[in-house]
């Protein structure tokens, strides 16, 4: 019995050894990309790099700033698109639980999540680039895709923890219904919503096969949306498989760039949800 | 302030209050026509394939644009491959993870730690990942597939899913972590009263008890490893015929339906070529959003148990 | 003859087929406080959140039957103009979290877009918390989050909020329920100063109170009115046997 009993708890302890074991080995493995990217990407980045445009493959020097100013453009035009769309897509989904058409939009907001971005590649590829050549505007189209199923449930999730008796204050004032969404319930949920709508931005900065087919590339700097542009995701993609070695360079620097950018946005965003959090 | 004045306030906002929730309603009709015209283009681009080449296309094992021999095969085999590697290999950690997270550290700065660690693996971008692994984990694989006796490029399916496991493990990893926690209290007390050790408890009760909610966890991680691209794309070595045995298909290049479009839509020359790659996106497509709705349900009907 | 303030006429509501309000005609005259009291899930509150529309709020509800705000159904004008004119005071406090004490006295004003001048806004802010009697506690933190405030100080602010849009009628659910006894006796001695400008409708689940506050007291029992009459007269010499029973406590 006593030896049984030992025997157990024995086993107790070298579970939870091998749980622990496996759980921070997953640490490693960002460590190490996050390390060896810093390592290779630091040293490429100093003025010169940021505001110059690429060079003629061999040679030295040259930029991304093409990349920076296109995945700036691309994304701003994207969320100025999907963050109306979503938001209020979100609060439709809040506030009418069991219609037919709020199950119809969850389901598609589901369905869009789970789409491989490539697919809406093709298919804005087929809306905008086969009409109309390739263009910043369409890579925003279809980054706005990415970004609106996040927008929509980050809202809806946000809108639904609020407590009724917030918009049962309001109505009964007499406020009519959209300024009680537009000034009580709106900013009371502004810190999830904002949040959700910058981890939208900070994973979609980093897409890269939605534009290798809508925005293309540009080696110059380029501030027209309607036609091709360059953007960081697709530069790393480019160079990072080159030949040359100024390139691949060129493609570290960009890489620290916009891993600096995503891990900027996240600790923003939590941020944010400390900050500007309303208290009840 | 006159009641006149407010009366009539009260009807202009009424106005007001019927355009707000049309637009609202527009707005989620919206969402039905993105996702009815990406199912409708998927549809109507492959019409050449579909109609010339039928359901045959699914299990043909010859993809050659030169000749016009479209099979899916190849390809069909890479991504279920390269998925269930990954995800075989993620599983031990995900789910040590919601473990740990959701039962023996839930809250603290180590606990705090990982949950931080976890979203910054979902936060880097896959074509970082890529990236990273051409450089770093190629050569490794490379003197791997010479000790084997393998054509040593260091990209493989086997390359591509081990990239593809690290980066799919939050997915099923903060599922699990959120209902193992759910797992009520009075369950797991009764087992301690009853004096089972700690691992007991998790193996009688919290596993049983969350069984359907962790396997949704993995398949939304599945549906995550079908449809990546880029890092894949990078480490794969997009190969499109299949090779001779096991070990060559395992270890040697390969190709997944995402890399394949990512690769070749843009060299794409004549409408067969064109349509058969959207074909291909059209069942990845279906693959991906089945894998997912399902994860969904189960969730949702996890969250009403 | 002058109309009593609100009155109603076999009036009904459901929660889908869910009958709630059977039948329930009464008469309120001006500058009362009205006690509704009964057992849970009488139809009390539901009567309170039919007179200012509220109950048309949730889905599946449904009304038959009038209820006239001096001679004007309120049912055929505008629901956002039945709610200036009747006010609400609900069973917890709930201030606007964003806003400060001043921007929530205000906000029936500023959530409508009526444009008043920032004297009027210091009037109505300094009048109504006086008359909430809140003013001399919150007079020096005006800008401060209403949430900062007690729940007995909050549920105040909450009247004075509803005292400032000038309504006829005032409409409390069950307002202290969720206040401790000191805060609750603070706001019953409210009660009587406010009757003399407002109209006040009280549902309370205390019959205490009921017998404290109220001029005269309406009984509601499955749904039915059973007695509407004088607060003394139902305490002391109930008509019905229903209102004795739950006064004596058989059931509650």
């Amino acid at each position: 019995m006593e030896a049984r009993l030992k025997l157990r708890n024995t086993k107790s302890i070298l579970f939870k050894a091998i749980v622990i074991f496996f759980a921070f080995l997953v640490t490693i493995p960002l460590i190490v990309v996050l390390l060896f990217i810093i390592k290779q990407g630091a040293m490429q980045i100093n003025w010169h790099f940021l505001t110059n445009v690429p060079v003629p493959e061999g040679e030295k020097g040259g930029g991304i700033a093409n990349a920076i100013v296109g995945s700036f453009l691309i994304i701003t035009v994207a969320s100025v698109i999907s963050i109306p769309i979503g938001i209020l897509t979100g609060i439709y989904l809040s506030e009418n639980p069991g219609t037919k058409l709020s199950y119809f939009t969850g389901l598609c907001v589901d369905i869009l999540q789970g789409v491989p971005s490539i697919i809406i590649g093709i298919v804005v590829y087929f809306w905008l680039v086969k009409p109309l050549g390739f263009s910043g505007y369409s890579g925003s189209i279809a980054l706005a895709i990415m970004m609106l199923p996040i927008v929509i449930r980050s809202t809806e999730q946000t809108l639904l923890l609020l407590p009724p008796s917030l918009k049962e204050a309001a109505l009964a004032l007499g406020v009519p219904y959209h300024m009680v969404i537009l000034k009580v319930i709106l900013p009371c949920g502004f810190a999830g919503i904002s949040s959700g709508i910058i981890l939208s931005i900070a994973r979609i900065i980093g897409e890269t096969a939605p534009l290798l087919f809508t925005a293309f590339g540009d080696n110059h700097l380029n501030l027209n949306m309607g036609k091709a542009m360059e953007s960081i995701p697709r530069l790393i993609y480019t160079y990072a498989t080159s030949a040359y070695e100024e390139q691949i360079n060129m493609a570290w620097g960009a890489s620290f760039i916009l891993l600096m950018i995503v891990l900027f946005l996240n600790l923003f965003t939590k941020f944010i949800t400390k900050k500007w959090n309303i208290q009840f | 302030m006159d009641n006149n004045k407010r009366l009539d306030l009260s009807y202009a906002q009424l106005k007001w209050d019927n355009v707000f929730k049309f637009i609202l309603v527009v707005m989620s009709v919206i969402l039905l026509i993105i996702v009815a015209g990406v199912l409708v283009t998927l549809v109507i681009q492959s019409s050449p394939t579909i109609k010339s080449i039928g359901i045959k296309f699914l299990w043909g094992n010859q993809w050659n644009p030169v000749t016009n021999a479209y099979g899916a095969l190849p390809f069909l085999i890479g991504t279920l491959l390269t998925s269930f590697t990954a995800l075989i290999i993620s599983i031990p950690f995900s789910i040590a993870i919601g473990i740990y997270l959701g039962e023996y550290n839930t809250t603290g700065w180590l606990s705090n730690l990982l949950k931080n660690t976890i979203e910054l693996i979902a936060a880097v971008p896959s074509i970082i990942y890529g990236f990273w692994a051409l450089f770093v984990l190629v050569p490794i694989i490379k003197n791997f597939q010479l000790a084997i006796g393998v054509a040593n490029y260091g990209v493989s399916v086997f390359t591509a899913s081990i990239v593809l496991a690290v980066m799919i493990i939050p997915y099923a990893a903060t599922l699990s972590m959120t209902l193992i926690k759910m797992v009520p209290s009075p369950l797991k007390e009764g087992a301690y009263a009853l004096g089972a050790t700690r691992y007991e408890v998790i193996k009688s009760v919290i596993l049983p008890y969350t069984r359907s909610g962790l396997f949704a966890g993995v398949l939304l991680s599945l549906g995550r490893a079908l449809g990546e691209t880029m890092a894949v794309t990078m480490l794969i070595g997009n190969n499109s015929a299949i090779a001779s045995s096991f070990k060559n298909i395992f270890f040697g290049l390969g190709s997944t339906m995402a890399s394949v479009i990512a690769n070749e839509f843009g060299e794409a020359d004549h409408t067969l070529y064109f349509s058969a790659l959207i074909e291909l996106g059209l069942v990845l497509f279906f693959l991906t959003v089945i894998i997912n709705l399902i994860g969904k349900r189960i969730i949702s009907l996890y969250n009403n148990k | 003859m002058e109309h009593p303030v609100l009155s109603s006429t076999k009036f009904n509501a459901w929660f889908g087929s869910n009958h709630v309000v059977k039948d329930v005609s009464m008469a309120i005259e001006k500058n009362q406080v009205i006690a509704v009291m009964g057992p849970s899930g009488c139809g009390k509150t539901t009567f309170l959140r039919c007179i200012n529309r509220m109950h048309e709020l949730i889905p599946g509800a449904s009304t038959k039957g009038s209820i006239k705000l001096y001679a004007d159904d309120v049912y055929t004008m505008n629901p956002i103009f039945v709610r200036y004119k009747i006010g609400m005071v609900f069973q917890r406090p709930n201030p606007f979290p964003n806003l400060s004490i001043y921007d929530n006295v205000i906000a029936g004003y500023k959530l409508n877009g009526l444009k008043i001048s920032k004297t009027e806004q210091n009037d109505i802010v300094e009048k109504s918390l006086t008359s909430a009697a809140l003013w001399n506690e919150v007079k020096d933190s005006l800008h401060k989050k209403g949430t900062f405030l007690s729940g007995g100080q909050q549920q105040r602010l909450c009247i004075a909020r509803a005292i400032a849009m000038e309504p006829e009628v005032i409409l409390f659910d069950e307002p202290t329920s969720a206040l401790d006894p000191i805060s609750t006796a603070s706001i019953e001695t409210l009660f009587n100063e406010l009757k003399e400008k407002f109209t006040l409708i009280v549902v309370t689940h205390n019959m205490q109170q009921a017998a404290r506050i109220s001029n005269k007291t309406a009984f509601f029992y499955m749904g039915e009115l059973v007695e509407f009459d004088n607060t003394k007269k139902m305490f002391t010499s109930p008509n019905d046997t229903r209102t004795q029973n739950y006064i004596t406590g058989r059931f509650s």
